[in-house]
């Protein structure tokens, strides 16, 4: 009895302190001061068509190196956890796959790669970038998992492509700070001609490495669960 | 028209959650916590937001979707 009116009472003032939100919110018609700034002068400054990409890559740089940080944690923790060495045990055979998973991995996986690595070579043009790329190659590998749950990636070239993409992103951004105005500043190659693929300096080769290092991070992580589902005999 | 759409696309997504949260099956509510996803993506799209609704997609729906599935076979071995 007391019990639920305690948990009445929270309840209650929870939808109090929501009510007061949702009265005070209001969309605002006038952009704020800082994004006035980058709608007026991102396209000069960075010379990118697709705003988004250019305030996550270079005006925001440093945040987005935190966010592949924090990805690059959770898969490692992740791996750290659900590491199983058990060599040499008996594994029961995996149940077959349906013919129709089958043909459409055969048919779809080679395709949905492309698609990933089109998105982040075209991050500074059209809407996606790094992580929806790596997302989208992460994808690529469920399916692969799903047509046959016996495929192994190799953990070598993961690891590898994982650490060298990393260590380049971190070596462009200490190149802006030698060659042009700060940290991952995408001025150490010429802006280019607006709308291009090769323009907009270092973002087209920061969002590849983001796209290669969050692709194999989730890829990774799949495979980690999917080692954890064999079953025992 | 495309208010009338976000008020659809809300109001399934309001129905997905409670299934999600009520069902007495695990796999129906996985399915739902996607469908809320994919439900959303649609709507960053039709806001003018695609780079979120491609990460939306490809993160919400897919992956955190099919981990969901790894796991409840996982817990579902241990019992």
């Amino acid at each position: 009895m007391i019990r639920n009116f305690f948990i009445i009472l929270i309840i209650a003032g929870l939808a109090g302190v929501f009510v007061s939100l949702f009265w005070e919110f209001g969309a605002s018609d006038t952009l704020t001061p800082l994004a006035t700034h980058y709608a007026n002068n991102g396209a000069a400054e960075v010379g990118a068509p697709n705003l988004v990409t250019s305030i996550v890559v270079t005006y925001r740089g440093l945040d987005t190196l935190g966010e592949v940080t924090i990805l690059f944690l959770v898969a490692a923790i992740i791996s750290f956890f659900l590491k199983v060495e058990k060599k040499g045990q008996k594994m029961a055979p995996p149940r077959v796959s349906s013919e129709i998973i089958l043909t459409a991995s055969k048919l779809l996986v080679p395709v949905v790669l492309v698609l990933g690595i089109y998105v982040f070579v075209n991050g500074h043009l059209t809407p996606g970038g790094g992580f929806q790329g790596g997302a989208i190659i992460a994808t690529a590998f469920v399916l692969l998992l799903m047509a046959n749950p016996r495929f192994e990636l190799n953990h070598r070239i993961i690891a590898a492509v994982e650490s060298v993409s990393g260590m380049a992103f971190v070596l462009v951004g200490v190149l802006g700070i030698l060659l042009a105005g700060g940290f991952l500043d995408n001025k150490i190659l010429p802006l280019g001609h607006f709308g291009k693929l090769f323009s907009a300096g270092a973002i087209p080769i920061i969002y590849s490495l983001v796209g290669l290092k969050v692709g194999s991070e989730l890829s990774n992580i799949l495979s980690n669960f999917q080692d954890v589902q064999k079953d025992e005999l | 028209m495309n208010l009338l759409i976000l008020i659809t696309l809300s109001v399934i997504m309001l129905v997905m959650a409670v299934t999600a949260v009520v069902h007495k099956k695990l796999t129906v509510a996985v399915l739902a916590t996607g469908v809320v996803s994919l439900m959303a993506s649609v709507m960053y799209l039709l806001m003018a937001a695609p780079d979120v609704a491609m990460t939306e997609a490809a993160i919400g729906s897919g992956l955190s979707t099919i981990i969901f599935f790894y796991v409840l076979n996982k817990i579902r071995k241990a019992k």
